[in-house]
C-alpha cells in the first residue's frame, strides 16, 4: 500500500466531544453514520452521558448541488455516446469523433461555470455568494485541466501545431488578453510574421518553419547586438522579449498570471517549434523560476506539470486527492481509455482504474434521491464489477409508490436481474401484506413467480372467505388466467372460486366434479376439507341426482379419512396433523345426505332410461 | 423546421399541463405547469411560453420558457391538473390532495385547500402516519376525483370539506390513472390492465363495467379509450365492443401512464378517427381501426 502524500483534513462534528468520549462508526455506500458512544476515552469503566445524536456525514455534497446537476446529466449523456462509439473506428476517424467528445465535456463545464457566475453575482448573503465563486474557480481549475490533457493526449498535437493549441489553451483561461502577444504581432518584420502564422491549412513542412523562424530570431539578434535600438529602452526590452529573454519576460510578470502563462509565451518566443517530449523540461523550469522561490507549487500547479510530464496516472492521482468527488476523474479517465492510452494496471481488487472510478462515480449518484438512474448506465458499462455493483444497489432504493417501483422493475427485467426483481415484488407484496390489500400482494407475487410468497397469500385468502363466508378481491381472482398455476395454493383458491361461479350459474353437475376433483387431486389443503364437504351439501340436498354413485363413494371415502385422522393423500407426512375440532353433527349430516344420495344414485343408474 | 428550445431545471419532472383557455377564446396557450418528484423536495411550477410582446422576424414567439413562480410540495407529486384558470390540484405520493390557487398579479402560488386523510391505509395509527400513495387525479369543474394506489376513489366538490362520495377497496390491485367519460361517469385503470367505469349516480361501491381482455362484451357510451401499458404497447379501446382492445400499438420505449378519452363527437369517420388519434399522439405510421 502507497503512504500518504499528505495529512488527511480534519472535519469536526458539533455536538460531538471526541476528546471526552470515544467515537464510533460506521460506513455507508455514500455516507458516514457517526455518534458518540458512553464509553469515556480515559477511565474505561465509566459511562458518561454523551451527545444523543447520530450523525450522517456526506462527503460528497455536490450531488445534491442545483447547477452542477446539470453537468451530472449531460455529461451522462456525453459518456453514453462514447461508450457506443464504434470500435472499429481507427486513425484520423477516430481520433476526430474523441476529440469531439472531449469537447462536449468542456463545454459542458463551461455552461455551469456561466451559470454558477451568473448565481454567484446575484446571491444576496456574501457567505453564499463566496461559497458558489469558489465553485466557479473549482470548475475553471477542471476546465483548464482537462483542455490540456486534450491537447496533450487526446489531440496528440505535434511540434508546430502544438504550440498553437497551447497558445488557445492560455488564451481561453486567462482573464486579460496576452497583451505581449498582441503587440508583438503589430511590430516590425510584419512579413515573416504573417506567414509564420498562417500555419493552419499551411501546406509548410515544420522543416521549412524552422528555417524561417531560425532566420528571424538571427535578424532579431542581430539587431540586438547591433544595438539598433539602444536609444529606445522600451524598444530594446521588447526585442529582448521577442528572442524569447527569461530575465525580460520576468520583469513583465504582472502581465503574466501565472507560470504557464509566462511558459507558452516563452516557448512562444525561444521555441515555437517544441516537440511534446521536450516540454516537460521547459514547464519546470518556467515553474521554478515564475516562483522564484517565493511560494510553492499549488496542487493546481503540481496536476499541470505532470500532464506536461505525460505522467496520465500522476494526473489522475493528484486530480482524486484535490477534488471532492469523483465526477472529474471518472469520465477523464474513461475517455483517456477510449483512446488506449491506460496500460491495463490492476489494482488490488480486481479492477482496472478506469472501472474503479467509476463504479465510485456512480455508487455517489446511488446516494441521490433522484440521480441514481444515471448511475445505472455507468454500472451497464463496467464489464467486470458494475453488474454485482447494480444487483447490490438497486435493491436499496427506497421504494415510496409504486410508479417509482415499476421504474426500478423495469431497470432490472431488462438486464434480466431476476432475483433483484423477485426481492423488490416481494418488499411491495409484503407492504400490501401489512396493510392489509391482498389482492396487491397477490399480484406483486405472481409478478415475482414467487410460489412461496403466493401460497402465504391464498391461505390468508382463505382464511378470510372462512371468517366472513365471501371473497374479497374477485376482481383478481376471477382474472388469473395461467398465473393461476404459480403454487398449488393459489391454483386451489382460483378453482375453489371457479366452483362458487359455477354454483352460482346455476351448472351444478361441472360444480360437483370440480369440488370432488379439488379433494381428490389434493391441491385442496387439508383444513378446507370440512368446508368443502359442507360446501357439497347443498348440491347432495338438491332434488335431482348430481353425484353419481361413483362420485358418492368418493366423497364417503373423504370424510372418512377426515375424520378417521389417517394420513390423506397427497398430504406430506411431514406436516403435523393438528387437532381438528370437527362438529360432530355436522359429521352426521354429511353421514345422513350422502348415504341419501347414494341410494337415489343407485336408482338412477340403475334403472332404464325414459322409464 | 420549427426550432425547439430546451431548458434544464435541475428536477425530474413527471407531468406538464397546459391551462385551459377561457371559453371562446381564439388565443392560444400560453402557461403551462410543471411538477416534480423523486427528489427532496418537489416543486410545483407554472411556466410561460413567449415573451410577451416579443416576436421575432418570423412572427413566432421568441425564446425561452419563463418560469412564473413555484411553491413547494409535501410528498412527490403524482398528478397534477388545471382545475379551472387560475388553480391547479396535486396528487401527492403522501395521500394529500391539494388545490393551489395562481395569483397573476403578483406571480405567487398559495395553498387554496386541502385534504390530508383524502387516501390512507386504515389500521392502528393515525392516517396522517400512514398515508398511501393518491395516484392520479381529474377534474370536470366544481368536481375533483382522486384514485390511490390502495384502491381508493374519493369524489370532492372544491370547496367543499369533505369528500362527496368514497369508494373503499374500489379495487383490489392499484390504480394508476382515472379520467372522465362522461359526468358522472369515470374510468379509471389498474395495475393488472383491468378498464372500470364507475357512475357516481348510482348506489353501491361496484362498478359499472369491468373491460379486462377477458371479460365478455359489454354495450357502453360510444367512445374510443386509449390506453398505455408497461411495455410501450398503446392499446386503443372501443368501448362499445367491450372485449379485446381494437388496436395495439408500440408507441414508447417505456412506460406510458395515462389513459385518454377521444370523445367521439370529434370524429366523422373511422379514417378522421385514425389521423387525428395520429396526431396527437405524434405517431408516425398509419393503421386504422377496424369497422366495428
Amino acid at each position: 500500500m502507497e503512504e500518504l502524500d499528505g495529512e488527511p483534513a480534519v472535519t469536526v462534528i458539533p455536538g460531538v466531544n471526541s476528546k471526552k468520549n470515544q467515537m464510533c462508526f460506521d460506513w455507508g455506500p455514500g455516507e458516514m453514520l457517526v455518534c458518540e458512544t458512553s464509553f469515556s476515552k480515559k477511565e474505561k469503566s465509566e459511562m458518561v452521558p454523551s451527545c444523543p445524536f447520530i450523525y450522517i456525514i456526506r462527503k460528497d455534497v455536490d450531488v445534491y448541488s442545483q447547477i452542477l446537476r446539470k453537468l451530472f446529466n449531460e455529461s451522462h449523456g456525453i459518456f453514453l455516446g462514447l461508450q457506443r462509439i464504434d470500435e472499429e473506428l481507427t486513425g484520423k476517424s477516430r481520433k476526430s469523433q474523441l476529440v469531439r467528445v472531449s469537447k462536449n465535456y468542456r463545454s459542458v463545464i463551461r455552461a455551469c461555470m456561466e451559470e454558477m457566475h451568473q448565481v454567484a453575482i446575484a446571491a444576496k448573503d456574501p457567505a453564499s455568494g463566496r461559497q458558489f465563486s469558489s465553485q466557479v474557480s473549482i470548475l475553471s481549475a477542471m476546465e483548464l485541466i482537462w483542455n490540456l490533457c486534450e491537447i496533450l493526449f487526446i489531440e496528440v498535437a505535434p511540434a508546430g501545431h502544438l504550440l498553437l493549441h497551447l497558445l488557445d489553451w492560455v488564451r481561453l483561461h486567462v482573464c486579460e488578453v496576452d497583451s505581449l502577444s498582441a503587440d508583438v504581432l503589430g511590430s516590425e518584420n510584419p512579413s515573416n510574421h504573417d506567414s509564420f502564422w498562417n500555419l493552419p491549412g499551411n501546406t509548410q513542412t515544420l522543416t521549412e518553419l524552422e528555417l524561417k523562424w531560425q532566420h528571424w530570431h538571427e535578424e532579431c539578434e542581430r539587431y540586438l547586438q547591433d544595438s539598433t535600438f539602444a536609444t529606445n529602452p522600451h524598444l530594446e526590452s521588447l526585442l529582448k522579449i521577442m528572442l524569447g529573454d527569461e530575465a525580460a519576460l520576468l520583469e513583465q510578470k504582472e502581465l503574466l498570471s501565472n507560470w504557464y502563462h509566462f511558459l507558452v509565451t516563452r516557448l512562444l518566443y525561444s521555441n515555437p517549434t517544441v516537440k511534446p517530449i521536450d516540454l516537460h523540461y521547459y514547464a519546470q523550469s518556467s515553474l521554478d523560476l515564475f516562483l522564484g522561490g517565493e511560494s510553492s507549487p499549488e496542487p493546481l500547479d503540481n496536476i499541470l506539470l505532470a500532464a506536461f510530464e505525460f505522467d496520465i496516472h500522476q494526473v489522475i492521482k493528484e486530480c482524486s486527492i484535490a477534488l471532492s468527488n469523483w465526477w472529474f476523474v471518472a469520465h477523464l479517465t474513461d475517455l483517456l481509455d477510449h483512446c488506449k492510452l491506460l496500460q491495463s494496471h490492476n489494482l488490488y481488487f480486481g479492477s482496472n482504474m478506469r472501472e474503479f472510478l467509476l463504479l465510485e462515480y456512480a455508487s455517489g449518484l446511488f446516494a441521490h434521491p433522484s440521480l441514481w438512474q444515471l448511475g445505472v448506465d455507468y454500472f451497464d458499462y463496467c464489464p467486470k464489477l458494475g453488474r454485482v455493483s447494480l444487483e447490490l444497489h438497486i435493491e436499496r432504493i427506497p421504494l415510496n409508490t409504486e410508479q417509482k417501483a415499476l421504474k426500478v422493475l423495469r431497470i432490472c427485467e431488462q438486464r434480466q436481474m431476476t432475483e433483484q426483481v423477485r426481492s423488490i415484488c416481494k418488499i411491495l407484496a409484503m407492504k400490501a401484506v401489512r396493510n392489509n390489500r391482498l389482492g396487491s400482494a397477490l399480484s406483486w407475487s405472481i409478478r415475482a413467480k414467487d410460489a412461496a410468497f403466493a401460497t402465504l397469500v391464498s391461505d390468508r385468502f382463505l382464511r378470510d372467505y372462512c371468517e366472513r363466508g365471501c371473497f374479497s378481491d374477485l376482481d383478481l381472482i376471477d382474472n388469473l388466467g395461467p398465473a393461476m398455476m404459480l403454487s398449488d395454493r393459489l391454483t386451489f383458491l382460483g378453482k375453489y372460486r371457479e366452483f362458487h361461479r359455477m354454483y352460482g350459474e346455476k351448472r351444478f353437475a361441472d360444480a360437483a366434479s370440480l369440488l370432488l376433483s379439488l379433494m381428490t387431486s389434493g391441491i385442496a389443503p387439508r383444513s378446507f376439507w370440512m368446508t368443502l364437504l359442507t360446501d357439497a351439501l347443498p348440491l347432495l340436498e338438491q332434488k335431482q341426482v348430481i353425484f353419481s354413485a361413483e362420485q358418492t363413494y368418493e366423497l364417503m371415502q373423504c370424510l372418512e379419512d377426515l375424520t378417521s385422522r389417517r394420513p390423506v393423500r397427497g398430504e406430506s407426512d411431514i406436516q403435523q396433523l393438528q387437532d381438528e375440532d370437527i362438529e360432530t353433527t355436522k359429521v352426521e349430516m354429511l353421514r345422513l345426505a350422502l348415504a341419501r344420495n347414494l341410494a337415489r344414485a343407485i336408482i338412477r343408474e340403475g334403472s332404464l332410461e325414459g322409464s | 423546421m420549427e426550432e425547439i428550445y430546451v431548458k434544464f431545471v435541475s428536477q425530474k419532472i413527471s407531468k406538464t399541463r397546459w391551462r385551459p383557455l377561457p371559453p371562446g377564446s381564439l388565443q392560444t396557450v400560453e402557461t403551462f405547469a410543471t411538477e416534480s418528484w423523486d427528489n427532496e423536495e418537489s416543486y410545483v411550477s407554472p411556466w410561460s411560453i413567449g415573451d410577451f410582446g416579443n416576436l421575432d422576424s418570423d412572427g413566432g414567439f421568441e425564446g425561452d420558457h419563463q418560469l412564473l413562480c413555484d411553491i413547494r410540495h409535501h410528498g412527490d407529486v403524482m398528478d397534477l391538473q388545471f382545475f379551472d384558470q387560475e388553480r391547479i390540484v396535486t396528487a401527492s405520493s403522501t395521500g394529500y390532495v391539494t388545490v393551489f390557487l395562481h395569483h397573476p398579479n403578483n406571480q405567487t402560488l398559495s395553498v387554496n385547500q386541502q385534504w390530508t386523510t383524502a387516501h390512507y391505509h386504515p389500521g392502528p395509527g393515525s392516517p396522517s402516519h400512514s398515508g398511501a400513495p393518491c395516484a392520479a387525479v381529474v377534474c370536470n369543474n366544481p368536481e375533483i376525483v382522486t384514485v390511490g394506489e390502495h384502491g381508493r376513489i374519493n369524489l370532492f366538490k372544491a370547496d367543499h370539506k369533505e369528500a362527496i362520495r368514497t369508494i373503499d377497496n374500489a379495487d383490489s390491485s392499484t390504480f394508476h390513472a382515472v379520467t372522465f367519460l362522461q359526468t358522472p361517469e369515470i374510468l379509471t385503470v389498474n395495475s393488472i390492465g383491468q378498464l372500470k367505469t364507475w357512475n357516481f349516480r348510482q348506489q353501491g361501491n361496484e362498478p359499472s363495467h369491468i373491460l379486462s381482455l377477458t371479460s365478455d362484451r359489454v354495450p357502453l357510451h360510444c367512445h374510443v379509450v386509449a390506453t398505455g401499458g408497461q411495455d410501450g404497447i398503446l392499446s386503443i379501446w372501443d368501448v362499445r365492443q367491450g372485449t379485446m382492445p381494437v388496436s395495439l400499438l408500440k408507441a414508447h420505449e417505456a412506460e406510458m401512464w395515462e389513459p385518454t378519452v377521444l370523445r367521439l363527437k370529434y370524429f366523422l369517420s373511422e379514417n378522421v378517427l385514425t389521423r387525428f388519434l395520429f396526431q396527437e399522439l405524434g405517431l408516425s405510421e398509419g393503421r386504422t381501426l377496424s369497422a366495428p
